[in-house]
């Protein structure tokens, strides 16, 4: 196990220097010049152009650029936006809101759809099985913004049930419970439907027929055996899922104007700010990466036949 | 129909046997059809007796014995008919928390594939002590002392580093072992084995028979030995009871049915065993396939395959025989067969 692990951790270098590097040459050869329209009515003065092109060293060969920001990374430095400040002050404001919405967002679509994978999983076809299939249907057809802007004109603004939009940053966590419902909903039904297919699966298994011939209780034939097999898929699934939602939430942030990092990295988009783009999507690669480890080891850990040697 | 409705089996002592199955009748109901599978089966075990319920894929002998263990799949298994007494018990009508009760306390089974009936991703010990701490309120750490003790009893060497270990890391056999052990965990007076060397290489079924019939010594258990392998049965039975389409075709002390079988099924079985004396020669096969149990052929079940059908096979369903003191044929001329041709 340690060995493995040591190996992926060596495997994660090349990655990072990978894709970090696609990302920095990709944001600065994006068409268009980023101090358009930087000085209001006017074009900016020549004078203000080629200082900031001296300062972010923009007229030297990519790859020169791409070392000189690796360097200060390593430093623990992010850079600065064109505007001054810092990238890595923005990302500390900003994540702690995407982190708190992934947690929100993960804990509903684990909690519904274990409770309605589990439930339609054990009873087989009939109307909550019909009922569960239908709604789940539901949810991965409708995009994101639909949920969205439904929940929000609904439950905010006609039923004055939840804040339209999150107040303050960091976020509150009962004014999260809506965007992550929105977040997770898609999830959620995969989660159900995932759940419900291993738990039909599983309960015609010939272990859990060994476990009921043993006399064992129920509740123990499917709150031990059953599940503890059939949650191996689902954490799987919730465990990437979790790394994913770490990424931010471009348009549920923008829905509900969450100051997260999804909000950040479309800014820096719009405003062609290459070192917050790129800062945000290095820690994201990271977050991403190391999610994914952690999904690896968490299946040999529910799945004592997996071994990593 | 119920060819054996009061027909005492063989060797029934007087009084209470251990476990008294009679007449039992099930369905497997689906959308398409009825299949009768178990059309009035009825056999006795006694403590410290072999049974040996022997019949080709299909015949209903598993769900004999799912029947009896109360695991049967509902739906689509249905029971329609017939009782089974544990100790004077009556079990198909006792509530499903005695039911419960009784599974691995009084009746304990195992199957044929051990790597599929133990739980992955528990280790051979959880699933042990489970039995012991659920179910007998034991510490963990006596439950575990007796796991080791139990591993001990089946022969598995290292038991107290094994017990610690997964079923995907035990060999073929070291897994019906440990079956065997978790099986026997709360003393069970019947022991049902359902075709327990079937996924076993030779010499280590030979082992695995040597090791029930050993600690059934031991513990003077009821076995049910479920098996179509009649080398298995030769050596370990007591009785055996004969099972086609669902029914006891033939039921007799071991001696006498391979001395001198008394249905016509019993004897094909018998001739399509491989026997070194008559190496060279073709080995006989029963032809034709079991038969459909949604559609059972009308008199005698087997006489479409029967080298032996006469005309009145074909019509009447043959009544329960006594070709000899103490054996059971449902052939309409068990006694010409026990008498030689």
């Amino acid at each position: 196990m340690g060995r493995y692990v040591l190996r992926r951790l060596l495997q994660l270098i090349p990655v990072f220097l990978g894709t970090t590097f696609l990302i920095y040459w990709l944001v600065w050869s994006l068409p268009g010049d980023p101090f358009a329209g930087k000085c209001g009515e006017r074009p900016c003065p020549d004078a203000y152009i080629s200082l900031m092109r001296e300062k972010f060293h923009l007229d030297e060969p990519v790859i020169v650029q791409y070392l000189r920001y690796l360097g200060n990374l390593f430093q623990g430095d992010f850079g600065e936006t064109f505007r001054g400040s810092s990238v890595g002050d923005l990302i500390a404001i900003a994540y702690p809101n995407t982190i708190r919405l992934a947690l929100v967002a993960l804990v509903i679509e684990a909690i519904i759809g274990l409770a309605a994978g589990i439930m339609t999983g054990l009873r087989g076809r009939g109307f909550l099985d019909n009922v569960v299939l239908i709604s789940t249907l539901f949810l991965i057809s409708l995009p994101v913004f639909v949920t969205g802007f439904v929940l929000q004109i609904v439950l905010g603004f006609e039923l004055g049930w939840i804040k339209t939009t999150v107040s303050k940053s960091p976020a509150p966590w009962d004014e999260l419970i809506a965007p992550g419902f929105v977040l997770g909903s898609l999830s959620m039904a995969y989660v159900a439907r995932l759940t419900r297919t291993s738990i039909a699966e599983n309960k015609r298994a010939d272990f859990v027929r060994t476990a009921v011939a043993k006399g064992q209780p129920q509740s123990r034939v499917v709150g031990v055996h059953l599940l503890r097999n059939s949650a191996i898929p689902v954490l799987t699934f919730l465990g990437t899922d979790l790394g994913a939602l770490m990424g931010g939430a471009i348009v549920t942030e923008g829905i509900f104007d969450i100051k997260g990092i999804g909000n950040l990295v479309y800014d820096g988009i719009i405003g062609k700010d290459g070192l917050v783009v790129t800062g945000v999507v290095t820690l994201l690669v990271v977050v991403y990466l190391m999610s994914n480890l952690l999904v690896d080891l968490l299946y040999a850990v529910l799945d004592p036949r997996i071994r990593y040697d | 129909m119920s060819i054996q409705d009061e027909a005492l089996p063989v060797g029934t002592a007087p009084g209470t046997p251990l476990l008294r199955v009679r007449d039992l009748h099930v369905e497997f109901r689906t959308r398409e059809s009825v299949a009768r599978v178990l059309n009035g089966v009825s056999y006795d075990v006694e403590a410290g007796e072999t049974l040996a319920v022997l019949g080709e894929s299909g015949s209903g002998k598993s769900v004999t014995a799912q029947t009896v263990m109360g695991i049967l799949d509902t739906p689509p298994g249905h029971i329609t008919g017939g009782s089974i007494e544990f100790k004077g018990e009556e079990l198909l009508t006792a509530t499903d928390k005695r039911r419960r009760e009784v599974r691995g306390s009084g009746i304990a089974m195992i199957f044929q594939d051990a790597l599929s009936a133990l739980n992955p991703v528990f280790t051979v010990g959880f699933q042990i002590e489970e039995q012991l701490r659920v179910r007998r309120a034991m510490s963990r750490k006596d439950a575990r002392k007796r796991a080791i003790e139990l591993l001990e009893q089946v022969k598995i060497p290292n038991a107290a580093g094994r017990v610690k270990q997964y079923p995907h890391e035990f060999s073929g056999g070291m897994r019906q072992r440990a079956m065997i052990a978790m099986s026997l965990a709360l003393d069970p007076e019947l022991l049902i084995a359902d075709e327990p060397t079937t996924a076993l290489d030779v010499t280590v079924q030979a082992q695995i028979m040597d090791l029930l019939k050993e600690l059934q010594l031991q513990r003077q258990m009821g076995l049910v030995l479920i098996t179509h392998d009649l080398g298995v049965v030769a050596e370990v039975a007591d009785r055996i009871a004969v099972m086609y389409a669902g029914r006891i075709v033939e039921h007799s002390d071991a001696r006498s049915l391979y001395r001198r079988p008394s249905h016509p099924y019993t004897e094909a079985l018998l001739e399509s065993v491989p026997r070194l004396d008559l190496k060279g020669t073709e080995l006989r096969s029963i032809k034709g396939l079991p038969p459909n149990l949604a559609d059972i052929p009308s008199g005698c079940p087997f006489h479409p395959r029967c080298k032996r059908v006469r005309d009145v096979c074909r019509t009447d369903v043959p009544p329960q025989h006594e070709p000899e003191p103490g054996r059971l044929s449902a052939c309409h001329f068990a006694e010409e067969l026990v008498a030689g041709d």
